[in-house]
Protein backbone atom coordinates (compact mmCIF):
# COMPACT_ATOMS: atom_id res chain seq x y z
CA UNK A 1 0.00 0.00 0.00
CA UNK A 2 1.18 3.61 -0.42
CA UNK A 3 1.23 5.79 2.28
CA UNK A 4 1.30 9.78 2.37
CA UNK A 5 3.07 11.56 4.93
CA UNK A 6 2.49 15.12 5.81
CA UNK A 7 5.55 17.16 7.59
CA UNK A 8 5.99 20.66 8.21
CA UNK A 9 9.27 22.89 8.76
CA UNK A 10 9.34 24.31 12.38
CA UNK A 11 11.92 25.72 15.05
CA UNK A 12 14.00 23.42 16.02
CA UNK A 13 12.24 22.47 19.49
CA UNK A 14 15.69 23.27 21.43
CA UNK A 15 14.96 27.19 20.61
CA UNK A 16 12.92 29.37 23.12
CA UNK A 17 11.29 31.78 20.91
CA UNK A 18 10.18 35.56 21.75
CA UNK A 19 7.66 37.74 20.49
CA UNK A 20 8.65 40.98 18.63
CA UNK A 21 8.97 44.06 20.68
CA UNK A 22 6.14 45.52 18.48
CA UNK A 23 3.88 42.42 19.27
CA UNK A 24 3.63 41.89 15.12
CA UNK A 25 5.19 38.01 15.03
CA UNK A 26 7.49 35.95 16.50
CA UNK A 27 10.82 36.70 15.72
CA UNK A 28 11.93 34.08 13.41
CA UNK A 29 15.24 35.92 12.48
CA UNK A 30 18.14 33.17 12.27
CA UNK A 31 16.26 31.03 14.42
CA UNK A 32 17.55 27.25 13.54
CA UNK A 33 15.11 25.37 11.44
CA UNK A 34 14.14 21.72 11.87
CA UNK A 35 11.18 19.10 10.79
CA UNK A 36 8.40 18.71 13.41
CA UNK A 37 9.23 16.33 16.27
CA UNK A 38 5.77 14.38 15.38
CA UNK A 39 6.25 14.72 11.70
CA UNK A 40 9.72 13.19 12.20
CA UNK A 41 7.97 10.39 14.43
CA UNK A 42 5.63 10.08 11.36
CA UNK A 43 8.37 9.42 8.78
CA UNK A 44 9.66 7.14 10.80
CA UNK A 45 6.30 4.83 10.90
CA UNK A 46 5.66 4.91 7.02
CA UNK A 47 9.18 3.58 6.90
CA UNK A 48 9.13 0.80 9.23
CA UNK A 49 5.72 -0.11 7.35
CA UNK A 50 7.51 -0.19 4.01
CA UNK A 51 10.48 -2.38 6.15
CA UNK A 52 7.54 -5.16 7.15
CA UNK A 53 6.98 -4.87 4.08
CA UNK A 54 3.58 -3.34 4.29
CA UNK A 55 3.74 -0.51 2.52
CA UNK A 56 4.98 -0.03 -0.70
CA UNK A 57 6.00 3.22 -1.88
CA UNK A 58 6.33 6.39 0.85
CA UNK A 59 5.36 9.96 -0.66
CA UNK A 60 6.06 12.51 1.50
CA UNK A 61 4.60 16.05 1.38
CA UNK A 62 4.97 19.61 3.05
CA UNK A 63 2.93 22.63 2.65
CA UNK A 64 5.53 25.79 3.18
CA UNK A 65 7.54 27.49 1.69
CA UNK A 66 10.60 26.58 -0.79
CA UNK A 67 12.67 26.07 2.35
CA UNK A 68 10.63 23.59 3.16
CA UNK A 69 12.46 21.34 0.71
CA UNK A 70 15.35 20.54 3.48
CA UNK A 71 12.62 18.82 5.58
CA UNK A 72 11.48 17.41 2.65
CA UNK A 73 15.06 15.96 1.68
CA UNK A 74 15.29 14.58 5.48
CA UNK A 75 12.51 13.23 5.36
CA UNK A 76 13.75 11.50 1.58
CA UNK A 77 16.94 10.15 3.70
CA UNK A 78 14.81 9.08 6.27
CA UNK A 79 13.37 6.16 3.59
CA UNK A 80 10.56 8.14 2.00
CA UNK A 81 10.81 7.57 -1.83
CA UNK A 82 9.68 10.63 -3.32
CA UNK A 83 8.60 14.11 -2.17
CA UNK A 84 5.82 16.57 -2.94
CA UNK A 85 6.27 20.41 -2.16
CA UNK A 86 2.82 22.57 -1.81
CA UNK A 87 4.62 25.63 -2.11
CA UNK A 88 3.42 28.81 -0.20
CA UNK A 89 5.19 31.45 1.02
CA UNK A 90 2.92 32.77 3.05
CA UNK A 91 1.70 30.53 6.13
CA UNK A 92 -1.55 28.62 5.48
CA UNK A 93 -4.08 27.88 8.39
CA UNK A 94 -4.82 24.10 9.04
CA UNK A 95 -8.12 24.11 6.99
CA UNK A 96 -5.99 25.31 3.88
CA UNK A 97 -3.29 22.68 4.61
CA UNK A 98 -5.87 20.17 4.83
CA UNK A 99 -7.30 21.08 1.81
CA UNK A 100 -4.29 20.19 0.07
CA UNK A 101 -3.50 17.39 1.30
CA UNK A 102 -6.92 16.46 0.36
CA UNK A 103 -6.12 17.22 -3.30
CA UNK A 104 -2.90 15.12 -2.89
CA UNK A 105 -4.53 12.47 -1.55
CA UNK A 106 -6.95 12.28 -4.51
CA UNK A 107 -4.43 12.57 -7.00
CA UNK A 108 -1.89 9.80 -5.07
CA UNK A 109 -4.64 7.52 -3.66
CA UNK A 110 -2.83 6.31 -0.37
CA UNK A 111 -4.41 3.58 1.47
CA UNK A 112 -3.16 5.52 4.83
CA UNK A 113 -1.96 9.34 5.36
CA UNK A 114 -0.10 9.84 8.49
CA UNK A 115 0.59 13.73 10.38
CA UNK A 116 2.44 14.63 13.34
CA UNK A 117 -0.71 15.31 16.09
CA UNK A 118 0.41 18.86 16.35
CA UNK A 119 3.67 21.30 14.84
CA UNK A 120 5.42 22.66 17.77
CA UNK A 121 5.18 26.26 16.63
CA UNK A 122 0.85 26.88 16.48
CA UNK A 123 0.53 24.01 18.55
CA UNK A 124 -2.60 23.78 16.89
CA UNK A 125 -3.25 19.58 16.74
CA UNK A 126 -5.91 20.40 13.83
CA UNK A 127 -4.59 19.45 10.66
CA UNK A 128 -5.08 15.71 10.83
CA UNK A 129 -8.53 15.44 12.01
CA UNK A 130 -9.39 18.39 9.31
CA UNK A 131 -8.23 16.16 6.35
CA UNK A 132 -10.11 12.83 7.80
CA UNK A 133 -13.13 14.83 8.33
CA UNK A 134 -12.47 16.74 4.67
CA UNK A 135 -11.75 12.67 2.88
CA UNK A 136 -14.35 10.85 5.55
CA UNK A 137 -11.87 8.74 6.01
CA UNK A 138 -11.36 7.49 9.89
CA UNK A 139 -8.97 8.68 11.88
CA UNK A 140 -6.68 7.75 14.95
CA UNK A 141 -4.85 10.72 16.48
CA UNK A 142 -2.18 10.65 19.37
CA UNK A 143 -0.96 6.92 18.18
CA UNK A 144 1.20 4.85 20.31
CA UNK A 145 0.64 1.71 18.28
CA UNK A 146 -0.50 1.11 14.54
CA UNK A 147 -1.09 -2.51 13.33
CA UNK A 148 -2.24 -2.77 9.66
CA UNK A 149 -3.95 -5.85 8.65
CA UNK A 150 -6.70 -7.22 6.20
CA UNK A 151 -7.86 -3.25 4.72
CA UNK A 152 -7.79 -1.80 8.62
CA UNK A 153 -5.57 -0.18 10.61
CA UNK A 154 -5.62 -1.05 14.68
CA UNK A 155 -5.05 2.38 16.17
CA UNK A 156 -3.52 2.67 20.05
CA UNK A 157 -4.34 6.23 21.02
CA UNK A 158 -3.08 8.14 23.99
CA UNK A 159 -6.26 9.80 25.25
CA UNK A 160 -5.86 11.88 29.10
CA UNK A 161 -7.75 8.97 30.60
CA UNK A 162 -4.76 6.31 29.13
CA UNK A 163 -5.43 3.81 26.19
CA UNK A 164 -7.71 3.95 23.27
CA UNK A 165 -7.75 1.68 20.52
CA UNK A 166 -10.05 2.13 17.52
CA UNK A 167 -10.10 -0.10 14.30
CA UNK A 168 -10.09 2.43 11.32
CA UNK A 169 -10.85 1.26 7.70
CA UNK A 170 -8.21 2.06 4.79
CA UNK A 171 -7.94 4.32 3.59
CA UNK A 172 -7.34 6.13 7.04
CA UNK A 173 -5.50 8.86 8.94
CA UNK A 174 -3.28 8.66 11.88
CA UNK A 175 -1.63 11.79 13.25
CA UNK A 176 1.21 10.27 16.05
CA UNK A 177 2.22 11.07 19.32
CA UNK A 178 5.09 10.96 21.06
CA UNK A 179 5.62 7.00 21.83
CA UNK A 180 4.84 5.47 18.46
CA UNK A 181 8.33 5.30 17.78
CA UNK A 182 12.04 6.60 18.06
CA UNK A 183 13.17 8.29 14.78
CA UNK A 184 16.75 6.39 13.28
CA UNK A 185 19.14 8.93 12.47
CA UNK A 186 19.45 9.24 8.67
CA UNK A 187 23.01 7.85 7.63
CA UNK A 188 25.37 9.59 5.19
CA UNK A 189 24.64 7.45 2.02
CA UNK A 190 20.85 7.77 2.82
CA UNK A 191 21.55 11.64 2.44
CA UNK A 192 23.53 11.45 -0.36
CA UNK A 193 20.90 9.06 -2.07
CA UNK A 194 18.13 11.14 -1.14
CA UNK A 195 19.33 14.29 -3.43
CA UNK A 196 18.55 12.21 -6.14
CA UNK A 197 14.75 11.41 -5.15
CA UNK A 198 12.17 13.41 -7.42
CA UNK A 199 11.08 16.09 -5.55
CA UNK A 200 7.59 17.43 -7.36
CA UNK A 201 6.86 21.65 -7.03
CA UNK A 202 3.34 22.17 -6.85
CA UNK A 203 1.41 25.28 -5.71
CA UNK A 204 -2.08 25.72 -3.49
CA UNK A 205 -3.83 27.17 -6.96
CA UNK A 206 -2.65 24.07 -9.14
CA UNK A 207 -4.49 22.01 -6.91
CA UNK A 208 -7.43 24.80 -6.73
CA UNK A 209 -7.24 25.14 -3.39
CA UNK A 210 -8.59 28.51 -1.87
CA UNK A 211 -6.21 29.22 1.00
CA UNK A 212 -7.44 32.62 2.02
CA UNK A 213 -7.19 32.96 5.68
CA UNK A 214 -9.80 32.47 8.48
CA UNK A 215 -8.45 34.40 11.39
CA UNK A 216 -6.24 37.20 11.37
CA UNK A 217 -3.04 37.50 13.96
CA UNK A 218 -3.76 40.73 15.81
CA UNK A 219 -0.78 40.63 18.56
CA UNK A 220 1.74 38.34 19.72
CA UNK A 221 3.02 38.90 23.05
CA UNK A 222 4.66 37.23 26.19
CA UNK A 223 3.31 35.24 28.70
CA UNK A 224 3.06 36.83 31.94
CA UNK A 225 6.29 36.50 33.62
CA UNK A 226 6.66 34.54 36.91
CA UNK A 227 8.71 36.34 40.03
CA UNK A 228 11.99 35.27 40.56
CA UNK A 229 12.10 32.43 43.38
CA UNK A 230 14.18 31.59 46.59
CA UNK A 231 16.31 29.04 47.04
CA UNK A 232 15.67 27.27 50.49
CA UNK A 233 18.50 25.51 52.19
CA UNK A 234 16.92 22.09 53.61
CA UNK A 235 13.83 20.09 53.37
CA UNK A 236 12.68 21.97 57.16
CA UNK A 237 13.11 25.54 55.50
CA UNK A 238 10.99 24.71 52.54
CA UNK A 239 8.13 22.69 54.62
CA UNK A 240 8.07 25.92 56.66
CA UNK A 241 7.63 28.55 54.02
CA UNK A 242 4.77 26.18 52.31
CA UNK A 243 2.72 26.50 55.30
CA UNK A 244 3.41 29.31 56.69
CA UNK A 245 4.74 32.07 53.64
CA UNK A 246 2.21 30.59 50.60
CA UNK A 247 -0.27 28.73 53.20
CA UNK A 248 -0.35 25.99 50.74
CA UNK A 249 -0.08 23.01 52.46
CA UNK B 1 -25.34 34.84 20.46
CA UNK B 2 -25.66 31.74 20.98
CA UNK B 3 -23.09 29.14 22.08
CA UNK B 4 -22.83 25.05 21.97
CA UNK B 5 -20.97 23.86 24.61
CA UNK B 6 -19.90 19.54 23.67
CA UNK B 7 -19.99 17.84 26.73
CA UNK B 8 -17.63 15.93 28.08
CA UNK B 9 -18.70 12.73 30.15
CA UNK B 10 -18.66 8.99 30.91
CA UNK B 11 -22.37 9.07 30.08
CA UNK B 12 -23.48 8.63 33.73
CA UNK B 13 -21.55 12.11 34.82
CA UNK B 14 -20.27 15.10 33.59
CA UNK B 15 -16.07 15.91 33.21
CA UNK B 16 -14.66 18.81 35.37
CA UNK B 17 -13.11 19.82 32.19
CA UNK B 18 -16.43 21.11 30.39
CA UNK B 19 -17.54 23.33 33.43
CA UNK B 20 -14.67 25.24 32.33
CA UNK B 21 -15.96 25.72 29.12
CA UNK B 22 -19.01 26.75 30.16
CA UNK B 23 -17.20 29.49 31.63
CA UNK B 24 -15.55 30.24 28.53
CA UNK B 25 -18.94 30.37 27.01
CA UNK B 26 -20.13 32.55 29.51
CA UNK B 27 -17.26 34.95 28.95
CA UNK B 28 -18.87 35.30 25.89
CA UNK B 29 -21.95 36.00 26.59
CA UNK B 30 -25.39 34.83 25.02
CA UNK B 31 -27.43 31.60 25.44
CA UNK B 32 -25.29 28.25 26.35
CA UNK B 33 -26.94 24.97 25.32
CA UNK B 34 -24.96 21.96 25.99
CA UNK B 35 -24.61 19.02 23.89
CA UNK B 36 -24.49 15.38 25.36
CA UNK B 37 -23.63 12.47 23.13
CA UNK B 38 -23.79 9.57 24.13
CA UNK B 39 -25.33 5.92 25.04
CA UNK B 40 -27.15 5.61 28.22
CA UNK B 41 -26.27 9.17 28.55
CA UNK B 42 -29.34 10.45 30.77
CA UNK B 43 -26.94 10.81 34.00
CA UNK B 44 -24.62 12.63 32.14
CA UNK B 45 -27.49 15.02 30.49
CA UNK B 46 -29.05 15.11 33.96
CA UNK B 47 -25.76 16.64 35.14
CA UNK B 48 -25.61 19.30 32.32
CA UNK B 49 -28.93 20.64 33.25
CA UNK B 50 -27.80 21.13 36.74
CA UNK B 51 -25.01 23.41 35.66
CA UNK B 52 -25.77 27.61 36.61
CA UNK B 53 -26.80 29.57 33.58
CA UNK B 54 -27.70 26.63 30.92
CA UNK B 55 -30.70 27.06 28.77
CA UNK B 56 -30.94 23.64 27.01
CA UNK B 57 -29.66 20.54 27.21
CA UNK B 58 -29.36 18.75 23.91
CA UNK B 59 -29.04 14.77 23.84
CA UNK B 60 -28.04 12.53 21.34
CA UNK B 61 -28.78 8.78 23.07
CA UNK B 62 -27.30 6.10 20.20
CA UNK B 63 -25.15 3.26 20.74
CA UNK B 64 -23.07 5.34 17.65
CA UNK B 65 -21.42 7.99 19.85
CA UNK B 66 -21.03 5.53 22.40
CA UNK B 67 -17.50 6.01 22.50
CA UNK B 68 -17.18 9.07 21.05
CA UNK B 69 -15.89 8.15 18.12
CA UNK B 70 -15.24 11.17 15.96
CA UNK B 71 -16.28 9.93 12.99
CA UNK B 72 -19.96 9.96 14.43
CA UNK B 73 -20.26 12.44 16.85
CA UNK B 74 -18.36 15.43 14.71
CA UNK B 75 -21.28 15.33 11.96
CA UNK B 76 -23.44 15.78 14.58
CA UNK B 77 -22.05 18.58 15.61
CA UNK B 78 -21.76 20.07 12.80
CA UNK B 79 -25.49 19.14 11.83
CA UNK B 80 -26.54 21.00 15.49
CA UNK B 81 -24.00 23.88 15.59
CA UNK B 82 -25.60 25.43 12.53
CA UNK B 83 -28.13 26.88 14.73
CA UNK B 84 -25.30 28.60 16.98
CA UNK B 85 -22.96 31.01 16.68
CA UNK B 86 -19.84 29.33 18.75
CA UNK B 87 -19.05 26.19 19.45
CA UNK B 88 -16.81 25.07 22.51
CA UNK B 89 -15.10 22.08 24.04
CA UNK B 90 -12.60 21.43 26.64
CA UNK B 91 -9.25 20.77 25.32
CA UNK B 92 -9.27 17.34 26.38
CA UNK B 93 -7.96 14.37 24.80
CA UNK B 94 -11.56 14.05 23.57
CA UNK B 95 -12.33 17.70 22.46
CA UNK B 96 -8.95 17.66 20.48
CA UNK B 97 -9.55 14.58 18.27
CA UNK B 98 -13.47 15.73 17.75
CA UNK B 99 -14.02 19.44 17.45
CA UNK B 100 -11.42 20.05 14.42
CA UNK B 101 -13.64 17.29 12.63
CA UNK B 102 -16.47 18.90 13.04
CA UNK B 103 -14.97 22.40 12.47
CA UNK B 104 -13.82 21.34 9.15
CA UNK B 105 -17.04 19.85 8.10
CA UNK B 106 -18.75 23.52 8.69
CA UNK B 107 -15.77 24.91 6.76
CA UNK B 108 -14.70 26.66 9.63
CA UNK B 109 -10.74 27.41 10.30
CA UNK B 110 -11.03 25.98 14.80
CA UNK B 111 -8.93 28.04 16.88
CA UNK B 112 -7.25 25.39 19.36
CA UNK B 113 -7.20 26.02 23.22
CA UNK B 114 -7.77 29.86 24.02
CA UNK B 115 -6.67 31.04 27.06
CA UNK B 116 -8.97 34.05 27.48
CA UNK B 117 -11.82 35.59 25.37
CA UNK B 118 -11.27 39.10 24.16
CA UNK B 119 -14.68 39.37 22.42
CA UNK B 120 -17.32 37.35 20.69
CA UNK B 121 -14.38 36.94 17.57
CA UNK B 122 -10.98 37.59 19.15
CA UNK B 123 -9.60 35.03 21.34
CA UNK B 124 -5.84 34.69 23.12
CA UNK B 125 -4.00 31.33 22.79
CA UNK B 126 -0.83 30.06 23.57
CA UNK B 127 1.37 28.85 20.90
CA UNK B 128 5.59 27.84 20.52
CA UNK B 129 5.02 25.55 23.95
CA UNK B 130 3.50 28.63 25.56
CA UNK B 131 6.06 31.32 25.02
CA UNK B 132 4.22 33.79 23.36
CA UNK B 133 0.32 34.16 23.42
CA UNK B 134 -1.25 35.64 20.37
CA UNK B 135 -4.59 37.19 19.97
CA UNK B 136 -6.01 35.84 16.84
CA UNK B 137 -9.40 36.96 15.30
CA UNK B 138 -11.78 35.12 13.91
CA UNK B 139 -14.09 35.69 10.45
CA UNK B 140 -15.60 32.76 10.47
CA UNK B 141 -19.29 32.60 10.89
CA UNK B 142 -19.84 30.36 13.49
CA UNK B 143 -16.48 30.25 15.88
CA UNK B 144 -15.42 26.88 16.57
CA UNK B 145 -12.83 26.77 19.88
CA UNK B 146 -11.52 24.53 22.45
CA UNK B 147 -10.97 25.72 26.06
CA UNK B 148 -8.02 25.48 28.08
CA UNK B 149 -9.51 23.90 31.25
CA UNK B 150 -6.71 26.03 33.19
CA UNK B 151 -7.35 29.52 32.27
CA UNK B 152 -11.09 29.49 33.01
CA UNK B 153 -12.28 28.79 36.43
CA UNK B 154 -15.06 25.88 36.87
CA UNK B 155 -18.59 26.93 36.22
CA UNK B 156 -21.31 25.79 39.44
CA UNK B 157 -22.56 22.16 38.77
CA UNK B 158 -25.22 23.32 40.11
CA UNK B 159 -27.90 25.15 40.56
CA UNK B 160 -29.13 25.01 36.85
CA UNK B 161 -32.51 24.10 35.70
CA UNK B 162 -32.39 23.35 31.88
CA UNK B 163 -35.02 22.02 29.87
CA UNK B 164 -33.66 18.49 28.34
CA UNK B 165 -34.23 17.79 24.50
CA UNK B 166 -33.62 15.06 22.59
CA UNK B 167 -31.76 15.07 19.32
CA UNK B 168 -32.77 12.11 16.98
CA UNK B 169 -30.32 12.43 13.89
CA UNK B 170 -28.21 9.18 14.16
CA UNK B 171 -24.61 9.48 12.44
CA UNK B 172 -22.79 6.04 11.98
CA UNK B 173 -20.07 6.90 9.22
CA UNK B 174 -18.93 2.79 9.45
CA UNK B 175 -15.31 3.76 9.06
CA UNK B 176 -13.93 3.36 12.42
CA UNK B 177 -15.31 1.26 15.66
CA UNK B 178 -14.18 1.11 19.57
CA UNK B 179 -11.91 -1.70 19.90
CA UNK B 180 -11.30 -1.72 23.59
CA UNK B 181 -9.61 0.80 26.21
CA UNK B 182 -6.73 0.57 29.21
CA UNK B 183 -7.74 3.47 31.95
CA UNK B 184 -5.72 4.16 34.21
CA UNK B 185 -7.38 3.58 38.08
CA UNK B 186 -6.32 5.68 40.78
CA UNK B 187 -8.01 6.73 44.44
CA UNK B 188 -5.92 9.88 43.53
CA UNK B 189 -7.19 13.23 42.10
CA UNK B 190 -7.23 13.50 38.33
CA UNK B 191 -4.23 15.24 37.21
CA UNK B 192 -5.71 18.79 35.90
CA UNK B 193 -8.17 19.41 38.66
CA UNK B 194 -5.83 18.19 41.43
CA UNK B 195 -4.88 21.03 43.90
CA UNK B 196 -1.24 20.16 44.40
CA UNK B 197 0.34 18.22 41.93
CA UNK B 198 3.50 16.21 42.67
CA UNK B 199 5.79 15.16 39.58
CA UNK B 200 8.99 13.11 38.79
CA UNK B 201 11.27 13.43 35.78
CA UNK B 202 14.37 11.28 34.56
CA UNK B 203 15.88 11.78 38.22
CA UNK B 204 13.80 9.27 39.31
CA UNK B 205 16.08 6.64 37.87
CA UNK B 206 13.26 3.98 37.72
CA UNK B 207 9.10 3.21 37.89
CA UNK B 208 9.51 2.30 41.25
CA UNK B 209 11.69 5.02 42.74
CA UNK B 210 8.01 6.82 41.76
CA UNK B 211 7.05 5.12 44.79
CA UNK B 212 8.14 8.16 46.99
CA UNK B 213 6.37 10.28 45.44
CA UNK B 214 3.12 8.54 45.25
CA UNK B 215 3.68 8.45 49.38
CA UNK B 216 3.78 12.44 49.23
CA UNK B 217 0.97 12.92 47.07
CA UNK B 218 -1.29 10.66 49.32
CA UNK B 219 -0.18 12.82 52.36
CA UNK B 220 -0.88 15.62 50.60
CA UNK B 221 -3.74 14.91 48.90
CA UNK B 222 -2.20 15.54 45.70
CA UNK B 223 -2.23 13.78 41.95
CA UNK B 224 1.21 12.36 40.68
CA UNK B 225 2.40 13.63 37.42
CA UNK B 226 5.63 12.90 35.42
CA UNK B 227 7.71 14.72 32.76
CA UNK B 228 8.40 13.50 29.56
CA UNK B 229 11.60 12.08 29.80
CA UNK B 230 9.86 9.90 32.68
CA UNK B 231 6.92 8.50 30.28
CA UNK B 232 9.48 8.32 27.27
CA UNK B 233 11.83 6.21 29.78
CA UNK B 234 8.93 3.63 30.08
CA UNK B 235 9.21 4.74 34.27
CA UNK B 236 5.05 5.52 34.29
CA UNK B 237 2.27 5.29 31.54
CA UNK B 238 1.50 8.67 29.06
CA UNK B 239 -1.88 9.46 31.26
CA UNK B 240 0.74 11.02 33.75
CA UNK B 241 2.69 13.05 31.08
CA UNK B 242 2.46 17.41 32.42
CA UNK B 243 3.38 19.38 29.16
CA UNK B 244 3.40 21.28 26.18
CA UNK B 245 2.14 17.93 24.21
CA UNK B 246 0.53 16.06 27.38
CA UNK B 247 -1.69 17.49 30.00
CA UNK B 248 -1.62 21.51 31.19
CA UNK B 249 -2.26 21.11 34.95
CA UNK B 250 -2.05 24.53 37.00
CA UNK B 251 -2.80 23.69 41.00
CA UNK B 252 -2.43 25.88 43.90
CA UNK B 253 1.44 24.07 44.49
CA UNK B 254 2.99 21.78 42.04
CA UNK B 255 6.38 20.16 43.04
CA UNK B 256 8.55 18.97 40.52
CA UNK B 257 11.51 16.65 41.71
CA UNK B 258 14.19 15.24 39.35
CA UNK B 259 12.72 17.32 36.47
CA UNK B 260 15.34 19.34 34.73
CA UNK B 261 12.07 21.80 32.94
CA UNK B 262 12.74 21.42 29.69
CA UNK B 263 10.69 23.59 27.74
CA UNK B 264 8.05 21.37 26.86
CA UNK B 265 7.63 20.47 29.98
CA UNK B 266 7.18 24.23 31.81
CA UNK B 267 4.70 24.53 29.00
CA UNK B 268 2.69 22.27 30.87
CA UNK B 269 2.85 23.52 34.79
CA UNK B 270 4.31 27.15 34.77
CA UNK B 271 0.71 28.65 35.00
CA UNK B 272 0.92 26.87 38.84
CA UNK B 273 0.22 29.15 41.24
CA UNK B 274 3.63 28.19 43.93
CA UNK B 275 6.24 25.70 41.96
CA UNK B 276 8.41 24.08 44.18
CA UNK B 277 11.56 22.47 42.53
CA UNK B 278 14.05 19.35 43.84
CA UNK B 279 17.07 18.85 41.92
CA UNK B 280 20.54 18.23 42.58
CA UNK B 281 22.02 20.57 39.60
CA UNK B 282 21.51 24.01 40.82
CA UNK B 283 21.47 24.95 37.23
CA UNK B 284 18.55 22.83 36.01
CA UNK B 285 16.13 25.43 33.99
CA UNK B 286 13.27 24.60 36.30
CA UNK B 287 14.61 26.29 39.41
CA UNK B 288 13.78 29.71 37.29
CA UNK B 289 10.49 29.27 37.40
CA UNK B 290 10.37 28.05 41.14
CA UNK B 291 9.37 29.84 43.89
CA UNK B 292 11.06 27.60 45.98
CA UNK B 293 13.93 25.84 45.04
CA UNK B 294 16.07 23.59 46.66
CA UNK B 295 19.22 22.23 45.56
CA UNK B 296 19.21 18.61 46.90
CA UNK B 297 19.37 15.14 45.90
CA UNK B 298 15.35 13.68 45.51
CA UNK B 299 16.61 10.32 47.07
CA UNK B 300 17.33 11.52 50.47
CA UNK B 301 14.77 15.22 50.15
CA UNK B 302 11.59 13.20 49.41
CA UNK B 303 11.43 10.91 51.99
CA UNK B 304 12.39 13.46 54.54
CA UNK B 305 9.76 15.81 53.20
CA UNK B 306 7.18 13.03 53.66
CA UNK B 307 8.15 12.73 57.44
CA UNK B 308 7.70 16.57 57.69
CA UNK B 309 4.19 17.27 56.04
Amino acid sequence: MKILVAVKRVVDYNVKVRAKADGSAVDLANVKMAINPFCEIAVEEAVRLKEKGIASEIVVVSIGAQQAQEQLRTALALGADRAILVQSETELEPLAVAKCLKEICAKESPEMVILGKQAIDGDNNQTGQILAALTGYGQGTFASVVEVADGSAKVTREVDGGLQTVSLKLPAIVTTDLRLNEPRYASLPNIMKAKKKPLDTVTPADLGVDTTPRTKLLKVEPPAERKAGIKVADVAELVAKLKNEAKVI
Amino acid sequence: MSILVIAEHNNSSLNGATLNAVTAAQAIGGDIDILVAGAGCGGAAEAAAQVAGIRKVLVADNAAYGHQLAENVAPLIAEVAAAYSHVLAAATTSGKNILPRAAALLDVQPISEISAVESADTFKRPIYAGNVIATVQSSDSIKVLTVRGTAFDAAAATGGSATIEAVASVHDSGVSSFVGEEIAKSDRPELTAASIVVSGGRGMQNGDNFEMLYRVADKLGAAVGASRAAVDAGFVPNDMQVGQTGKIVAPDLYIAVGISGAIQHLAGMKDSKVIVAINKDEDAPIFQVADYGLVADLFSAVPELESLI
